[in-house]
């Protein structure tokens, strides 16, 4: 009995350290260009161990029952006539209960983090006078010091292109140049049909619904271009609708904000 | 009661024609029924598996350069609606659930025969109508979600026959799930109390339940949805005053209950077909019934996780993941029975076993993605990317058609009398794991990396990626054949099956095969056991 137990910790100790050691040096993910970015990875590494441990788990029983306790040639009659075990279906209730339990606060706390359970309107009202509702979208204002210190862009999405208007200069680009390590505020409207706004590298995606504003708060990280990608089904282009975000130290991209600067004129 | 029996008799033999020609009739016969449903979704499951090849030959370069992009669309819109509203929903509820439910419960037919025929008649129709459509002014391009606006800007008559069709669908699902509620819970044979019936029964009750109090609300959607696209109203139509989030709620009020109108049946049918092949009783049935009703409840009550990135505020977005993550507890119960039915079993390793393990692995894996989806700041990542694809292929493709596979493994001996062959069984199975694996994994890695779906064009750096998956999709398509081979040979020079091959306990295999018209030539037995084995009595 005592060596039957050995050997089950031996095996569960196996699947565990095998789990933890492709979650800590399997990488899935792209790199990472936001303070969002390692906020996400760190839930992803969670999940991704824990997942491996069940599935990895399931799997050896199933194909260890499958040899185990394969019916031999020529042999007849049943397995044992065992049709339930109380204890056992109360095992596998609760701890599976506890881990959804823990991974749902884990989760809610890297969400709160990330700015995701922030208040949208409050946001809002300072960013912009004519204030509107916002429907949705992630909002970072408690962690920032200074509601000016951040850029404010206004997207605006349609068949099949994103516009970046900047208010502050009175300009459109067709690129989103952003400074580095600087709170972005982009508020999202749709001309004609449902677009997202997503950047894979930031881990951030919003989608952007017609007559329905929304908001996405982010903070580069990183120097360097990444693509601006359309994740919902917008039409037959849908798959070309893209643009680029580009991140610069704050001089390049004063510069750049200057050259096309109208106020200035 | 037995009046009743007696003239339904009557009436079914009047009416039915001999032979295969039944099967092209208004039978009223469940069984027929049944095969109808099965033939019937299965050629549409072709169809829908053309049109997914369509998409796999599309992707391997990241150009859009096999399918114009309108048509790209509009096939993936078909590929999506066929599978579920044409092959799993049909098979897994319709044709499984016709042919044994009425054995199950001791019944000679289901309470309505009538409403049964008529449920399964609306499906021909309107599965043609909708692939007719794209030759007409092209079929709906909108995605099976039809999320408005974009389905009130494309081209009116795709998008409307689409509407019809799937109303009709939903229809004959409704008709459907009423039945068997009724049989279920009105026609069982004195003497058997709910809790002696076999687990699908349970399955069907639950997703019947599922299927009555959420289908209704799909049709609505779509009905004020062909008004906005006709009529010019403006419930959805933003440009109109009308909101475009109310539409993806009411449309995932049903559209997330319909995963388990797909899987719990799903779960059923594994329940009756792993006891039998390990000879063993079925491991806790009564958590088992617990936690299909614990699905039923939580399964209505977490639609909204399919809009986080939508128009929905940080509290409702808490909310869902906590009440979708849940959904995994009652649904891990199951997985740890099963596997605890095989512990200590005698099992056969036959081809209905394998893809019922096959089910199982597949299913773990899609859901612990599943679990992972459910966490609002994982979601907004890898929403609407190819993550989710793999994802619900997991559950659909490696989950409900897997089992269907194992089903048809299980139960042909019974409906044509004659055995399958194991060895184009076996290879059947290898195509189809080795296939299906090879396609959708490494689409979890395109999603994370930035490959969103339903596009026609992609980044030059995911081509290796997608070119793998493609592969893994031709292995599936090429699977086909051993299976239709061997429907076919067997058919003809199968080996006569007996009645009983599997020495089942099911109240199905205690008549002949096939069984006769009124399922039992006298009384239909009592089976209160129906997952006795090992038991010293029976033996």
């Amino acid at each position: 009995m005592l060596n039957k137990s050995y050997y089950l910790i031996l095996i569960i100790s196996i699947i565990i350290g095998i789990s933890f050691w492709i979650g800590f040096n399997v990488n899935l993910l792209p790199e990472e260009a936001s303070i969002n970015a390692p906020i996400y990875d760190e839930l992803f590494k969670l999940l991704f161990i824990i997942g491996l441990i069940l599935f990895i788990g399931m799997t050896a029983l199933v194909i260890y029952s499958l040899f185990k306790f394969r019916k031999k040639e020529g042999e007849f009659g049943d397995g044992i006539a065992l049709e339930g075990n109380l204890s056992l279906e109360i095992i596998w209730t609760v701890i599976p209960s506890i881990i959804v339990l823990f991974v749902g606060i884990y989760s809610y706390n890297i969400y709160d983090r990330m700015g995701g359970m922030n208040e949208l309107n409050h946001h809002h009202e300072n960013m912009n006078t004519n204030s509107e509702k916002i429907w949705a979208g992630i909002s970072q204002t408690n962690n920032s010091n200074s509601v000016l210190d951040e850029t404010a862009i206004e997207v605006s999405a349609m068949q099949f292109a994103f516009l970046f208007n900047y208010p502050q200069g009175e300009f459109i680009s067709g690129e989103l140049h952003v400074p580095v390590d600087q709170k972005i505020s982009i508020k999202m409207e749709s001309k004609d049909v449902i677009h997202a706004f997503w950047i894979p590298e930031f881990r951030i995606k919003q989608d952007i619904i017609p007559g329905q504003p929304t908001i996405l708060n982010f903070t580069p990280t990183k120097i360097g271009k990444y693509p601006i990608i359309c994740a919902e089904l917008c039409g037959p282009y849908h798959g070309g609708m893209r643009a680029s975000i580009i991140v610069e130290d704050k001089s390049d991209y004063e510069k750049w904000f200057n050259q096309n600067n109208k106020t200035n004129l | 009661m037995t009046i009743l029996i007696d003239n339904k008799a009557k009436v079914k033999e009047s009416l039915q024609p001999k032979g295969l020609l039944r099967y092209f009739s208004f039978s009223l016969d469940h069984k027929v029924i049944g095969i109808q449903y099965l033939v019937c979704g299965f050629l549409f499951y072709l169809v829908g598996g053309t049109l997914a090849s369509a998409i796999r030959i599309e992707l391997i370069s990241p150009l859009s350069d096999f399918l114009p992009r309108d048509v790209y669309n509009q096939v993936l819109t078909l590929h999506g609606t066929i599978m579920i509203f044409l092959w799993i929903v049909p098979v897994v509820n319709g044709a499984f659930g016709n042919y044994l439910i009425p054995f199950y419960v001791g019944a000679r037919d289901m309470a309505f025969p009538r409403l049964n025929a008529v449920a399964f008649w609306l499906i021909p129709p309107s599965g043609l109508m909708l692939i007719a459509s794209y030759f007409i002014e092209g079929a709906a391009q909108s995605g099976w979600t039809a999320y408005p606006p974009l389905s009130i800007t494309t081209p009116q008559s795709g998008q409307i026959i689409w509407i019809l069709s799937v109303l009709l669908l939903g229809g004959s699902s409704i008709f459907g799930g009423i039945n068997f509620i009724v049989t279920i819970l009105k026609l069982r044979r004195p003497g058997l109390k709910l809790m002696n019936l076999p687990m699908y029964c349970w399955a069907m009750l639950g997703t019947s339940i599922l299927v009555v109090l959420s289908t209704p609300v799909l049709a609505g959607t779509l009905i004020l949805l062909s008004f906005d696209i006709v009529a010019h109203t403006g419930f959805f139509n933003p440009a109109l005053g009308g909101n475009v989030v109310v539409y993806q709620h009411l449309f995932w009020f049903y559209s997330h209950p319909a995963v388990y109108i797909m899987v719990l049946p799903a779960f059923g049918l594994v329940s009756e077909i792993l006891p039998i092949h390990c000879r063993k009783p079925l491991f806790g049935y009564t958590t088992m019934v617990f936690s299909i009703m614990g699905i039923v409840v939580l399964g209505l009550v977490v639609w909204a996780h399919h809009m986080f990135t939508s128009g929905t505020p940080p509290w409702m977005r808490l909310f869902f993941t906590i009440a979708t993550a849940f959904i995994a507890v009652p649904t891990g119960i199951k997985f740890f029975n099963w596997v605890a039915t095989m512990w200590g079993g005698k099992i056969s390793l036959n081809s209905a076993m394998l893809f019922s393990c096959g089910f199982i692995i597949n299913f773990v894996f899609g859901g612990i993605t599943g679990v992972a989806l459910a966490q609002v700041p994982f979601d907004i990542h890898v929403h609407d990317t190819y993550f989710v694809v793999a994802h619900f292929h997991y559950i659909v493709y490696g989950g409900s058609v897997f089992v269907i596979f194992s089903s048809i493994y299980h139960w042909y001996p019974k409906v044509v009398g004659k055995l399958l062959n194991e060895n184009l069984g076996y290879l059947h199975f290898a195509l189809t794991f080795i296939g299906f694996n090879l396609c959708f994994a490494p689409q979890h890695w395109l999603g994370l990396n930035g490959m969103p779906r339903r596009v026609a064009e992609y980044d030059p750096q995911f081509q290796f990626v997608n070119q793998i998956s493609s592969v893994g999709a031709l292995f599936m398509a090429i699977s086909t054949i051993p299976f239709l081979v061997n429907i076919f040979v067997s058919f003809k020079k199968g080996k006569i099956a007996g009645n009983n091959p599997w020495n089942a306990l099911t109240p199905e295999w205690l008549t002949s095969s096939p069984p006769p018209v009124e399922n039992w030539e006298g009384e239909a037995p009592l089976v209160r056991e129906p997952y006795g084995y090992g038991k010293d009595y029976l033996s």
